[in-house]
């Protein structure tokens, strides 16, 4: 036992060196005070975090909330099939079809955003496009609003939420579903009863993972948003570079820090009490 | 030699028909698993299923259930071709292979599923829940997840699944292949009882000859898709009608001639010293094979006595109980004689 202590030491040193300690310098920082030319002073204060309760951020929080709820659900609205979609594709093709869902991770992410705006601008692909056919006079505004930043986090994110569901249904017993449509289940009835609950670890995953995604997104509302639609991302982002308050910007990152890590082990918990059974029955045997 | 008694021990019934199969055959692909298969299947006997992997039992049950249809031919449950109808229609239940119960329901949930697919009243679920449960004497298991219990515990949950839902027929699919021997010969036992009780019938698929051989009122060998012989156990065992049958089922010892073949069981074949005292009175006719024995293992109840024909390479076993006077050793002189009414005749 000793020397696994040693051994994980290297990582240890690691983790402390570019994770923890950064970290507590953040924490450091969101209680501290800053002069008007934005210099940092350590003295404790808890203004930074007071600031927040103000309405205007605490709007743009509700704005992220409702935001980054909306992504998760559309990604398992459109993700669930899919993911469903390539688990039962034959053996074969379910390699191609894994890669086709990840190959846009090959491309900067900046990159594939800047690419929905040649698509989507005034002069863009598809208003050039419907003009030429004439179906319209005048190019649609389909940039720089609420549902521009929904399509590009849904585009940016459905990926997060195809693998985890893709692999707990590779993992389903197919023979179960054989015995439910054999006790008098419809196809449909064995995929409420059986499918669904038994790939919602895929389906809790993929949701901590997009949901929390969202909540710091600021790429696609900096891009796809304009100037009007902040989340929480771009007020963090803002307080660094342009506002120079990093005391708040540190308080804001830790809160959005703490709310994912509350998610994180309320899925956990979740998570053991469907295991728990499982424990209690080495007890058994 | 050939009556068939279908019904043992409940032949006071009528032997009304349950399940008919109609000239059946099955493709994967261009593999033809099943070429021309009919069968018939009455009400409330066991029925078993018997042959190597791989002969197309396992397709059959499958496509009794509805899980698998037949490339050609009809299926008809209780005089109503089911042969188009989904599993979820038909008034037939499995208990599979490897149970297939569902980890995220409990014991009881497990056995209530199909009742509650059926829509059955909450009140006579749980009376028949109860039954089924005080039945399977899995009453105090009743709140436990499957994977909380033991593979025979979880056996009896699969049995007692189907059963709640009292199908026309049930199906087995080798339901005791992945216990051990000793719980495996207690599980036949109750099977064969709650069989017996409820008058249910039972196709049962098994690979495991001596298990069909204990538990089943009828058996039907398959090889290829084909039905080698389809009798009751005894006549199975004793007048097998192919050389596949007689190989399959037991030990046996295969005499060949210029067109047919002898088979003998090695209990009947009986042994004597190659040159037997003159004066001793003679007991039993000449032997027709002499022979050198090989090897003797002891098997506790029997010795097993291998033999090598004269004139041939051929091996061939005899069992000797301990009331025979003589015990045999290697490198022996012996002589091989039988009964005429022992050797049965197969040309295929």
């Amino acid at each position: 036992m000793k020397n696994g202590k040693l051994m994980v030491a290297p990582a240890m040193l690691w983790l402390s060196i570019f994770f923890v300690i950064p970290l507590l310098i953040v924490v450091a920082v969101s209680f501290a005070g800053r002069t008007p030319y934005g210099q940092i002073i350590f003295e404790f204060t808890t203004d930074n975090y007071l600031r927040f309760l103000e309405p205007l951020y605490l709007q743009i929080f509700a704005d992220t909330l409702i935001v980054a709820v909306i992504t998760t659900v559309a990604t398992i609205i459109m993700g669930y099939p899919l993911a469903y979609f390539i688990a039962r594709l034959p053996k074969k093709w379910q390699q191609p079809g894994l890669i086709l869902v990840m190959i846009p991770f090959w491309i900067n992410f900046l990159i594939r955003s800047y690419a929905w705006v040649i698509i989507l601008r005034t002069q863009g692909v598809v208003n050039t496009l419907l003009m030429k056919l004439g179906l319209i006079d005048q190019p649609l505004q389909m940039l720089y609003n609420d549902a521009a930043v929904m399509l590009g986090m849904i585009y940016a994110l459905l990926p997060f939420m195809v693998l985890p569901i893709y692999v707990s249904i590779e993992q389903l017993d197919l023979r179960l579903l054989e015995a439910a449509s054999d006790l008098g289940a419809s196809p449909l009835t064995a995929f409420r009863k059986i499918t669904l609950p038994l790939t919602m670890p895929g389906i809790a995953a993929g949701t901590i993972l997009v949901f929390i995604s969202s909540l710091g997104m600021f790429v696609v509302p900096d891009v796809m948003g304009g100037a009007k639609s902040a989340l929480i991302g771009n007020l963090i982002q803002n307080q660094f570079l342009a506002a120079r308050d990093w005391p708040f910007g540190s308080a804001l990152s830790i809160v959005l820090a703490v709310m994912s890590l509350v998610l994180i082990i309320l899925y956990y918990r979740a998570l053991q009490s469907q295991e728990g059974g499982k424990a209690d029955a080495k007890d058994v045997a | 030699m050939q009556t068939k008694f279908f019904m043992k021990g409940c032949d006071n019934k009528k032997m009304e028909e349950m399940i008919r199969l109609q000239g059946i055959t099955k493709k994967y692909g261009n593999n033809l698993i099943i070429p021309n298969l009919d069968l018939t299947i009455y009400d409330g006997e066991f029925l078993t299923l018997l042959g190597p992997s791989g002969c197309g039992k396992t397709t059959l049950l499958r496509m009794i259930a509805g899980l698998d249809t037949p490339t050609t031919g009809k299926i008809y449950l209780d005089d109503e071709d089911v042969t188009n109808k989904p599993p979820y229609k038909r008034d037939v239940n499995m208990v599979f292979q490897h149970y297939a119960l569902f980890p995220h329901m409990t014991v009881e949930e497990n056995i209530k599923f199909g009742l509650m697919m059926k829509k059955v009243p909450a009140e006579e679920q749980k009376e028949r829940v109860a039954q089924v449960l005080y039945l399977t004497q899995l009453e105090e298991f009743r709140n436990r997840r499957p994977q909380q219990m033991s593979g025979g515990q979880q056996q009896r949950v699969a049995i007692a699944r189907a059963l709640v839902n009292n199908p026309k027929v049930l199906l087995l699919d080798e339901p005791l292949g992945a216990l051990d021997y000793q719980l495996r010969k207690n599980l036949q036992l109750e099977l064969k009882n709650l069989q017996r009780g409820l008058g249910l019938t039972f196709i049962y698929v098994t690979h495991d000859q001596e298990e069909a051989l204990t538990m089943s009122d009828r058996i039907v060998v398959m090889n290829k898709g084909v039905i080698e012989q389809d009798d009751d156990p005894d006549t199975i065992y004793h007048y097998p009608n192919t050389r596949f049958v007689a190989k399959f089922i037991g030990e046996s010892n295969f005499f060949e001639s210029d067109n047919e073949t002898l088979v003998i069981r090695p209990e009947k074949l009986n042994l004597c010293p190659e040159y037997e005292d003159e004066a001793a009175e003679k007991t039993h006719p000449e032997p027709g094979y002499y022979g050198t024995v090989v090897d003797v293992v002891f098997y506790g109840t029997i010795d097993k006595v291998f033999i090598r024909l004269d004139n041939s390479n051929q091996t061939v076993v005899a069992y000797q109980y301990f009331d025979d006077v003589k015990r045999w050793s290697p490198d022996e002189r012996v002589g091989i004689w039988w009964y005429a009414k022992d050797e049965v005749r197969v040309t295929r």
